[in-house]
């Protein structure tokens, strides 16, 4: 037992240096700092979060991009009150997430081996999500054109859209290259998580979601109400930059 | 080589919950002690600002405050006769990680466990005998009572500010309170939160139907409040932004509001961050911890010698390290011998939603708090009758309206498409008329032979360990439960005036996809036998004697009600146990 104890620690030491090395490139900012006497503090030290840039695509290709918006119209079509996921942003907002570290998978753990599992056991791809786009919407192009007439998704007409869009939804529709039903269902939850995230991300431009569901985004305070029964809050959405109305010269 | 460290009296691994409340008992006795924290201070001016903590994408859905899986996971699998395979994203659970740990960004949902539930295998055999339980399950009593632990609960709720109606008040049911909880000495410090709407559509409800509705506990304040430590809080403002996020408000109970600014200023107490515990040593008897050793974040090893080590690192990384700490005999679930890893649990939880009509309901829904709520308890523990039933454990059940946050809460009547007109339709018309309560069942998970915690054969750590492997599925009993709690649940919010319900089961194999709480427990449980515990009832390991491991890993199984009350509890009273009778006579407390 005690000859095991001393085995296992040595070979936990040898392992220990090189998961050292792997820290250093895993964690950069971070320092580790000795606490005594007083509540570490310095002002204004806190990590905002970082803004969607405007501008061309950063992950897209053109044709990913028009693919993208069209998918983004067809999962949220525009209609007289508010934006479609075009319009809304919603293409940005996934562009800007795939060239972040979500796209990167940063932080996930992607050692191998990448095995196929049960589907209680969770994803397991080896592909992460910038991946996964970027090979499925070749995949949508690839068997649209195949089917029409040489035509990429973002030319079909929009009945032609909706019919391919319910057939990769019920598994009809298949894609030669990419899971279409999982990569469709990637989509639709990425492309209504832009349309409802705060408008820094990229999506959900002049709060167009929240505003249409009556969603005051970031207020903080709800003392006065939380005891106003049945009764409509009045007032109008704020995001984490405020309003554009305070802010006119930032538009 | 590790660079050795001068020694300290104690060194405490993990400075979230409970290395908080032990750190500032032991410090009061005079010692010195040694936090080490793996993850960064946090503190609201500097991580959770009021000026962008409000933010779902960041905060809860790519997880900001957690524990990055690449610093460390663990494997799974549903059966022994399974190849697990690492969890790569969170999904059932969410791992803390950073000073102040899990109460930074919780609920405070602060509910006392039953009387029942701490002798639970002889009250439920002694009731129903022991046939009734199902054969693989291996319930067993805590090695402490209610009665013990009362004065403890106490506390820790009086340092919370704990807001809420006592139900029994030394013996006497109050009117307005949970009738089933234990006594209770004092009064909940603070009054109940206010309720909006559906809160208290949900009570009048719950009356209809026979039931006793009462405000759900909670570490978010409904006033102002000085804890004993003089440490002020402020009222919640209902803001919506609570379990994820940290609180910029100093509302919501966590070391960080209730006692790091006094534990700092203490002379014998000092803190590591962004350092990493990866061994407990012990000397070559195996008997007698020696200290940590520890990686900081410039890769440095060090090593901390302490005198006494208090394991603080929650559920999950206390069973590991004891794991390659090789302290305790691991679990064998074929020869049913060893203990740690066995009896691993987590909490059976299903909701329902209810979809009104929105010309006559309005609940402006995104006010909220993390543990405001309306609840009942007849469903929970043995409040009721399980004879006809075919099954035992049970849960609370409520309307707990945490802030319908858009990208999580915009939901559609099943059978919407979901996508397209149809979709953005109905998500406009439902938003502000949809009852979606936070956890809605909140049910009991009793242990099993075969589930439980090991190492794993195949994926390792960024240091080169074996993970450590999770072996769970939800077993006929707790799916039972389940059905019946959530039918209860579905009577209630149909009750209420709901036209269309969206009924969530918990169903078998266990999803570690789903969340379904971050309540984990078990695998090193306290207990009166050292064969079948790892620590005995004051928490201090049978093996070796100036170790104490705190956390819901000392749960033997996990009740109806969420952990933390009572993991809080557990550590003042081994603080107890440690400074009334440990430092006098260093080495067992109990005889084994
Ligand atoms: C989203 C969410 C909501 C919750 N809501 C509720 C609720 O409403 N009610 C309730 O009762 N409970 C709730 N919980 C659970 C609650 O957070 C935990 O029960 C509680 O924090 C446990 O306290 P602890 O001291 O055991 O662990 P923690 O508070 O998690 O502290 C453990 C600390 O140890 C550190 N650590 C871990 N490993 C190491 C290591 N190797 N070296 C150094 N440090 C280490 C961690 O970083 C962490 O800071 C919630 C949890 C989550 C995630
Ligand atoms: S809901 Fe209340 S306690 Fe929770 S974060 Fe907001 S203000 Fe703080």
């Amino acid at each position: 037992m005690d000859k095991n104890r001393d085995d296992r620690l040595r070979f936990h030491r040898r392992e220990l240096l090189v998961g050292a090395a792997y820290l250093t490139l895993g964690m950069s900012k971070a320092h580790a700092t000795m606490i005594v006497g007083h509540l570490p503090w310095t002002p204004n030290a806190g990590n905002p979060p970082t803004a969607a840039l405007p501008g061309p695509w950063m992950f897209f290709t053109g044709e990913e991009g028009r693919a993208i918006e069209a998918l983004a119209d067809c999962i949220i079509p525009p209609d007289p009150q508010t934006p479609g996921g075009k319009d809304s942003g919603s293409a940005i907002f996934i562009d800007r997430q795939l060239a972040g570290p979500y796209g990167r998978q940063e932080g996930l753990y992607v050692r191998p081996p990448f095995m196929k599992g049960t589907r209680s056991q969770g994803h397991q791809s080896e592909q992460g999500p910038a991946q996964e786009y970027r090979e499925g919407l070749a995949a949508l192009d690839r068997s649209c054109k195949a089917r029409f007439e040489g035509k990429a998704f973002a030319m079909l007409s929009d009945s032609d859209k909706d019919a391919v869009l319910k057939g990769l939804e019920c598994g009809e529709f298949t894609l030669d290259g990419a899971d279409g039903k999982a990569f469709f269902a990637m989509v639709i939850r990425d492309v209504q998580m832009g349309f409802f995230a705060d408008p820094i991300y990229g999506g959900n431009r002049d709060m167009a979601g929240w505003k249409m569901i009556g969603y005051p985004g970031s207020r903080y305070n709800y003392l006065d109400w939380v005891n106003r029964h049945n009764e409509r809050f009045p007032l109008p959405p704020v995001s984490m930059t405020g309003r554009a109305e305070w802010t006119p010269q930032t538009r | 080589m590790a660079k050795i460290l001068p020694k300290k009296d104690v060194v405490i691994i993990g400075l979230g919950w409970t290395g908080s409340i032990m750190a500032n008992e032991l410090t009061d006795e005079g010692l010195e002690v040694m936090a080490i924290e793996r993850g960064p201070w946090r503190d609201a001016p500097t991580d959770f600002p009021p000026d962008y903590m409000q933010d779902e994408l960041r905060y809860r859905v790519r997880h900001e405050l957690f524990l990055r899986p690449d610093q460390l996971t663990f494997s799974f699998r549903n059966r022994i006769d399974q190849t697990a395979l690492p969890i790569r994203s969170w999904g059932a659970f969410m791992p803390p990680n950073g000073v102040g740990g899990g109460g930074v960004h919780w609920n405070g949902e602060m509910w006392r466990f039953l009387p029942s539930d701490f002798v639970l295998k002889t009250h439920l055999t002694e009731r129903y005998g022991a046939a009734f339980l199902p054969e693989d399950m291996t319930i067993q009593d805590w090695g402490i009572t209610y009665d013990e632990l009362e004065p403890f609960y106490d506390r820790f709720e009086y340092l919370c500010g704990t807001s809420g109606t006592a139900g029994n008040l030394r013996g006497r049911i109050m009117e307005g309170g949970n009738p089933f909880e234990g006594s209770r000495s004092r009064p909940y410090p603070t009054p109940a939160q206010a309720q909006p709407f559906s809160h208290t559509l949900f009570g009048k409800a719950a009356r209809e139907l026979g039931y006793k509705p009462f405000p759900q506990p909670s570490g978010n304040l409904s006033q102002a409040y000085t804890n004993p430590h003089g440490l002020r809080m402020g009222p919640c403002t209902y803001c919506g932004f609570c379990e994820w996020f940290g609180c910029s408000n100093y509302s919501k109970a966590s070391p960080q509001t209730t006692i790091l600014p006094y534990l700092v200023r203490k002379p014998n107490f000092s803190a590591r961050d962004h350092s990493e515990v990866t061994r407990i040593n012990v000397d070559k008897s195996g008997r007698r911890a020696t200290g940590v050793t520890f990686v900081d974040s410039s890769n440095v090893e060090w090593e901390q010698p302490a005198d006494l080590v208090i394991l603080a690192a929650y559920t999950m990384f206390n069973v590991h390290l004891l794991l390659h700490s090789q302290i305790g005999k691991p679990y064998d679930p074929i020869a049913n011998t060893g203990v740690v890893g066995r009896n691993y649990t987590h909490q059976t939880i299903s909701s329902v939603n209810g979809f009104f009509d929105n010309k006559k309901y309005n609940f402006n829904p995104f006010i909220g708090s993390g543990s405001i709520g309306m609840c009942i308890d007849e469903f929970n523990g043995d409040n009721f009758d399980h004879g006809p039933h075919g099954f035992v454990g049970g849960g609370y059940m409520g309307q707990v309206q945490t802030g319908a946050r858009p990208i999580e809460s915009t939901l559609v009547p099943p059978g919407t498409p979901k996508w397209g007109a149809a979709w953005k339709t109905a998500v406009k018309e439902n938003y502000l008329s949809t009852v979606k309560p936070g956890t809605g069942v909140h049910g009991s998970f009793y242990a099993y032979r075969d589930i439980y915690l090991d190492l794993d054969p195949t994926y390792s750590d960024r240091f080169g360990r074996p993970l450590m492997r999770i072996t769970m599925d939800l077993k006929e009993n707790e799916v039972k439960q389940n059905k019946f709690l959530t039918d209860k649940f579905a009577e209630i919010i149909k009750t209420m005036g709901a036209d269309k319900l969206a009924i969530q089961y918990r169903t078998a194999p266990y999803d570690i996809s789903t969340y379904q709480t971050t309540h984990l427990n078990g695998g090193a449980i306290m207990g009166t036998d050292p064969t079948t515990s790892a620590l005995n009832r004051y928490l201090q390991s049978w093996d070796v004697s100036n170790l104490f491991v705190l956390g819901a890993s000392a749960f033997p199984q996990n009740a109806g009600y969420n952990p933390t009350l009572t993991v809080g509890a557990l550590a003042y009273w081994a603080a107890a146990a440690i400074r009334d009778k440990y430092l006098k006579n260093p080495g067992r407390l109990v005889d084994a």
